[in-house]
């Protein structure tokens, strides 16, 4: 079975241009472009959050969907599950706008959809190969692999520090 | 009163506390919380690296090196989007300096005219001093007819084609004939600013050394033309500044008194409120709604040209705007141009405060806009004081709250004024440099910004400073920043080291000298020229440094540039946003020094940047053996 894809986050790459967030509420928009999301209402929203971390650290934040899942085991009304993709998603007829989920969750990346009364957060953009903010993002600070590739990618580049702090 | 950390973490100065909390309580929103919903900045802003001057971007560059673009669409790289964008800015400084200036030679040209409508001439021997240096004939002539050639002359200055600006030749031969080798000596002020447009337009200029020499040379127009036009012009009508006492901070409004705050930049406006607020019609007017007199106080730069001609209580600087308001005890904020924060319009909706624009150039929203023409200038200031005290009975005394902090201070050292007080020549200040009782001049100016501390970069930089004798002198934003700090009274003195503080006592005068308004620092300039020539050495030569440490303005840009291009190392509190180019970063740091002789430093720590700025004084005076 081939594994799934995360959105992984390199935090020191972030510069906080907030392309992401744009990225992403342009694509949970009803009309998709830039232009005529902007002036859509309820205004869409974005599901990735750059945290601002005194002085210079600039954190995106995004669901993690997590194997374990706070939210999902916490939810009283059963609105959220896993899908095949692996992906946690909020059932929105389901939800009750309690916000348990916003309370366990340790990222603090599920918003309250004020106009719907309902949780919302990250889906992946189930309608792309690649979460738009992911493409969107200009530094490479927000990447979509598997865990096996990424964690490939950083032993790699472990592996060159070491042999260069050795002297090598 | 214990105040929480996050209201203490934004200003030193306590009166900022208060009226921070006041906000919180009234859930009114200041710069500060629009700043913290700012976080985190873009980064490609940051580092100067987008670019929006064509419509096949927007671009920017990656700042990694493996990953994204490395170049716009055009082709530009990091290295010439951030020297284009740099030389914008100063485009942008230097255009609103200089239009500041042009509306000075305006408002000459009217009174020459006798179509100013109230100016007069107050400095008779400062326009003959001027009309001198552009070789206009004085003898046996009107002050009007002299005033009407000057003024024509200095006009021409904006739209010249080709020669030189006149006041840039106050500065030492060697300095203008560097220029000149540089190929940035400028031929008019607005050709400068306009070449930069033409520059940085798609396909043009694309080597960052020589767009970087053009930035230079617009702003060498701006400090030596239309800064020292400004402030030129307005001595000769408003009065050459004199040292003069006066009260800085919220603390100058009044409880029981029609309190008008003059914000922005230009005297052409205050004054005329200044003089409006004495009319005696108005003073009744304002004792018959129940008010004891009408108070005028400034705030921003139009506060410092009316503080040091007239004595007029300054409110505050740049950060305290909104907090004026939110006091709840003005009656009209009247601004001109420059500096003045739109969030004032719906602010001044939460009280019975008048926000009125005056000026054609600069309208706002939720603001009363009351035109001001020169033409008719006192009627119209006249009107705008009436509006202010019939608001008087519409204050809502449950919403006032003034703090009562407010703090003496003596201002108005003009380069007169420091002759004057030296006795009428330069040499006493020349003998306490060599002798080393002071080390060194500093010039200290610029903004405020909330990613600093507000005032704290300003006072501790200048409070090293002081401690070891290094004779500070100030404007803009700083200045106010040191009159709310003590640092302006002869008794701080005693905060300074023991050279300087001999030759402060001896002379009456504070280790902190206000020298003016943001244009005002061609104040500076006209003293290091004069010093400079009386030691027969450039300005490069001398024991001064520069420092902004809170700016934030484009106009800040054009003088660092302007500062630095007359030989005057410069320290910058703020990192201006061109680290995305090694090439521009390189230039500004270092290569600067080989070119020009100074060079900019960036150091956010206050005390920090004050020990650059000693070690670069010692550097000169070991280098001309004294």
């Amino acid at each position: 079975m081939s594994q799934p894809k995360e959105i992984f986050v390199k935090t020191d790459r972030c510069v906080g241009c907030l392309s992401c967030t744009i990225a992403c509420a342009v694509e949970h928009s009803k009309s998709k472009p830039l232009f005529g999301a902007i002036s859509e209402t309820p205004v869409p929203k974005s599901r990735v959050y750059v945290q601002w971390v005194e002085p210079e650290g600039k954190v995106p934040l995004v669901c993690r969907h997590c194997e374990e899942a706070p939210c999902m085991y916490a939810c009283i009304s059963g609105a959220i599950s896993r899908d095949e993709n692996g992906v946690v998603i909020t059932d929105k007829d389901k939800c009750i706008g309690c916000w348990t989920c916003v309370m366990v969750c340790p990222y603090g990346v599920i918003g309250r959809h004020l106009e719907e009364h309902k949780a919302y957060r990250c889906d992946r953009c189930p309608d792309r190969e690649i979460p738009a903010c992911v493409s969107a993002c200009p530094t490479g600070a927000l990447v979509y692999d598997t865990v096996d590739s990424f964690s490939g990618k950083v032993r790699k580049h472990a592996s060159r520090e070491l042999l260069l702090a050795e002297g090598g | 009163m214990a105040y929480t950390e996050k209201i203490l973490e934004k200003s030193i100065d306590p009166s900022v506390h208060k009226m921070l909390e006041r906000a919180e309580q009234l859930n009114l929103e200041t710069v500060w919380d629009r700043y913290e919903a700012m976080l985190p900045e873009c980064g490609f802003g940051e580092l100067g690296v987008c670019c929006r001057n064509c419509n096949m971007g927007p671009c920017r560059i990656s700042p990694f090196d493996d990953h994204g673009p490395k170049k716009g669409i055009c082709g530009a790289t990091a290295d010439i989007i951030v020297a284009r964008n740099l030389v914008r800015m100063i485009a942008g400084g230097a255009a609103a300096h200089s239009d500041h200036g042009r509306d000075l030679a305006h408002t000459l040209l009217l009174t020459a005219e006798g179509k100013g409508g109230g100016y007069e001439i107050k400095d008779e021997g400062k326009l003959k001093a001027l009309a001198g240096e552009y070789g206009i004939e004085t003898e046996g002539r009107s002050k009007e007819q002299i005033a009407l050639d000057l003024a024509r002359a200095v006009y021409g200055e904006f739209g010249k084609q080709e020669g030189f600006v006149q006041f840039t030749r106050r500065a030492p031969e060697k300095r203008v004939a560097l220029w000149k080798s540089l190929g940035i000596d400028p031929r008019g002020i607005d050709r400068e600013i306009v070449e930069i447009m033409h520059r940085t337009h798609i396909g043009v200029d694309n080597d960052p050394v020589n767009l970087i020499l053009q930035g230079l040379k617009a702003s060498i127009a701006d400090g030596w033309g239309g800064s020292t036009i400004a402030t030129d012009l307005s001595d000769v009508l408003f009065g050459t500044p004199m040292p003069v006492r006066s009260q800085s901070n919220l603390g100058v409004l009044k409880q029981d008194h029609v309190n008008i705050i003059v914000h922005g930049h230009e005297p052409v406006l205050s004054e005329m409120i200044v003089a409006a607020s004495n009319d005696p019609e108005l003073v009744a007017l304002a004792e018959k709604v129940g008010a004891r007199g009408i108070n005028v106080a400034g705030i921003c730069c139009t506060g410092n040209e009316i503080i040091m001609r007239h004595g007029i209580p300054i409110v505050g600087n740049f950060l305290q705007q909104e907090l004026a308001v939110i006091t709840g005890a003005v009656e009209t904020m009247i601004v001109d141009v420059q500096c003045i924060m739109p969030s004032l319009g719906p602010l001044s909706e939460c009280f019975h405060t008048k926000f009125i624009s005056t000026s054609p150039k600069a309208k706002f929203p939720g603001a009363t806009h009351m035109e001001f023409s020169e033409e008719k200038a006192f009627d119209i200031a006249k009107q705008i004081v009436q509006a202010a005290v019939e608001n008087y009975s519409y204050r809502i005394p449950e919403k006032v709250l003034i703090p009562e902090d407010k703090t003496e201070c003596m201002v108005g050292f003009s380069a007169e004024a420091i002759v004057k007080a030296l006795g009428g020549t330069l040499d006493p200040l020349l003998n306490a440099i060599k002798s080393g009782d002071i080390k060194g001049i500093a010039g200290v100016v610029g903004c405020n910004n909330p990613k600093i501390k507000h005032d704290h970069g300003h006072v501790a930089l200048v409070r090293e400073l002081i401690k070891n004798n290094v004779l500070v002198t100030t404007t803009g934003c700083n200045a106010i920043a040191c009159a709310k700090s003590g640092l302006m009274l002869p008794e701080a003195a005693d905060q300074a080291g023991d050279g300087l503080k001999g030759v402060c006592r001896s002379l009456g005068v504070p280790p902190v000298l206000h020298m003016g308004s943001c244009v005002d620092i061609s104040r500076i300039l006209t003293l290091c020229a004069a010093i400079a020539n009386a030691l027969g050495v450039d300005i490069s030569d001398l024991p001064v440094a520069g420092a902004a440490p809170e700016w934030m303005s484009e106009k800040a840009v054009s003088i660092g540039a302007y500062v630095v291009s007359s030989g005057i190392f410069t320290v910058l509190g703020t990192v201006p946003p061109v680290l995305g180019s090694k090439v521009v970063t390189e230039v500004l740091t270092r290569g600067a020094n080989e070119m020009l002789g100074a060079a900019f430093a960036v150091e956010p720590d206050p005390v920090k940047g004050a020990g650059l700025m000693i070690a670069h004084i010692e550097k000169k005076r070991q280098a001309l053996g004294i």
